[in-house]
């Protein structure tokens, strides 16, 4: 696994997310807000977006760590921590 | 060699009629039941329309574009006169038995992509690319989606229409549902800490890709709980209640930007839960990106509503006429409860349920609500 930095990870989740909900305007998403509420993505949504990040990084997100991608920053911790970890 | 008539079918209780805006089979073709063989156009959106008969194309009776009444007559069919069945979902005429008046799901143009080649041709012929639907299950606008448009085929409706063509629906089916049915209304808290468990530790075996959604272990024993309390599966028309011996559950589906569909997953209490998951993201996949077939609207036998995991508590649903129960569930929470003697933290769903006292008596639904609770404690059988 390749490290990515901050930008490309954000770029990376911002397409999958365009990809869930196209309607959706990235620039609006407060980093600090739960990332689900904020684009009502719903329990088969956030799944999907699980697969994309896992085919876009390559990484395998287990359930039990869901909860860090409850919000853009977390998410964007979680990624560069799981990407950079070989 | 005996003719079967293929017709024009009812897709809602307020379809009279449908516009023919493809066929994909032509004469001469073998058809096998419950292929797709044409796409209908209803005041609701474009829906692929299966065929309930084995045979031979005769005749495409009706051309591309035309409007017809429901149960005209679409095509001929040759069929072996020894083994022609009955049609299952036998199309339904506005006097007859009324069906379910569900909305059937139009692409949202919100959601449509548009590949690349479609794009360029949509500029070249004026096309805007807004206003298509895809054609394909894909949920793609194509080059064909274009030339079809360009060639003055009646143009799917905007975004603005299909929201109020929706909300129209639902409004339709809910005040039918209201005026006519008196429903009854039971809720019962469920310890789901075993099922929950059971899942986390499945999923934990399992690839991203083949992760299981808490829905299908619910859904499976929805299913197999109507099985003992048969009464709440089936349809209330002409004064009667009729049952259906296969539980084709409708899943109360949201769409993006406002309004939901409730379309079937067929036999649901004989399928696997690999096979459910399968069924439930083909079918949600298909609600929010490209298109439902006739029979998923046409025939659920009861709903199940579940307002997920970061919704409300609980929810006591509104039947679809002219089912006669719906299943809700709320989120799936950790909650004090109390055994022997001691409180202790457990995962709890409350599961309600609403029915027509037409049909059942609330011991009845009681003790649907009862095995529900008893199957959901034994999960590694609900494989």
């Amino acid at each position: 696994m390749n490290a990515r930095t901050r930008d490309e990870l954000r770029v990376a989740i911002f397409d999958v997310l365009a990809a869930i909900a196209p309607e959706a305007d990235p620039s609006a998403i407060a980093p600090d807000k739960p990332l689900r509420d904020q684009l009502d993505i719903d329990s088969f949504d956030f799944l999907n977006v699980i697969v994309r990040l896992h085919e876009t990084l390559g990484i395998d997100i287990p359930e039990s760590d869901y909860g860090e991608l409850a919000t853009l920053d977390r998410a964007l911790d979680y990624l560069a921590r799981r990407c950079s970890a070989g | 060699m005996a003719s079967y008539e293929f017709q024009m079918p009812s897709l809602g209780a307020d379809m009279d009629a449908g516009t023919l805006v493809s066929w994909s089979v032509k004469p001469g073709d073998a058809v096998k039941r419950g292929q797709v063989v044409a796409v209908v156009e209803t005041q609701k959106g474009a829906i692929d329309v299966e065929i309930w008969q084995d045979g031979i194309v005769e005749k495409l009776v009706v051309e591309p574009g035309a409007k017809v009444p429901v149960g005209a007559l679409l095509a001929t069919v040759a069929v072996n006169s020894e083994a022609a069945a009955p049609a299952a979902p036998a199309p339904q005429k506005p006097a007859a038995a009324v069906p379910p008046a569900i909305a059937p799901a139009p692409a949202p143009p919100a959601r449509a992509k548009v590949s690349p080649a479609a794009r360029k041709l949509a500029e070249e012929l004026g096309v805007d690319v807004s206003t298509l639907v895809p054609g394909a299950a894909d949920g793609v606008i194509s080059r064909a989606d274009v030339e079809r448009a360009a060639k003055g085929a009646k143009p799917p409706p905007k975004a603005a229409d299909w929201h109020a063509q929706m909300r129209a629906a639902i409004a339709a089916a809910m005040s039918r549902s209201k005026r006519e049915i008196p429903h009854y209304y039971l809720a019962t808290d469920i310890d789901v800490t075993k099922v929950s468990d059971w899942l986390a530790a499945e999923n934990l075996k399992r690839s991203v890709t083949e992760r299981l959604l808490p829905a299908v272990s619910y859904m499976k024993a929805v299913a197999l709980a109507l099985r003992e309390v048969p009464e709440l599966n089936g349809f209330w028309s002409d004064g009667a209640f009729k049952p259906s011996a296969a539980v084709h559950l409708g899943m109360a589906i949201a769409m993006r930007g406002g309004g939901l569909v409730a379309p079937a997953i067929h036999d649901a209490e004989t399928k696997s839960l690999d096979q459910l998951m399968a069924d439930l993201r083909d079918l949600i996949t298909r609600v929010r990106g490209g298109r439902l077939r006739s029979s998923e609207m046409s025939d659920p036998t009861v709903t199940l509503t579940s307002l997920g995991d970061l919704g409300v508590d609980g929810v006591f649903g509104v039947i679809y006429p002219p089912q006669v129960a719906i299943v809700g569930l709320g989120k799936v929470g950790e909650r004090p409860r109390v055994e022997g003697g001691a409180v202790v933290v457990r995962k709890v769903v409350t599961a309600t349920l609403a029915a027509d006292h037409r049909a059942s008596d609330g011991h009845r639904g009681g003790l649907f609500l009862a095995a529900l609770d008893k199957l959901l404690q034994e999960p590694e059988k609900l494989r």
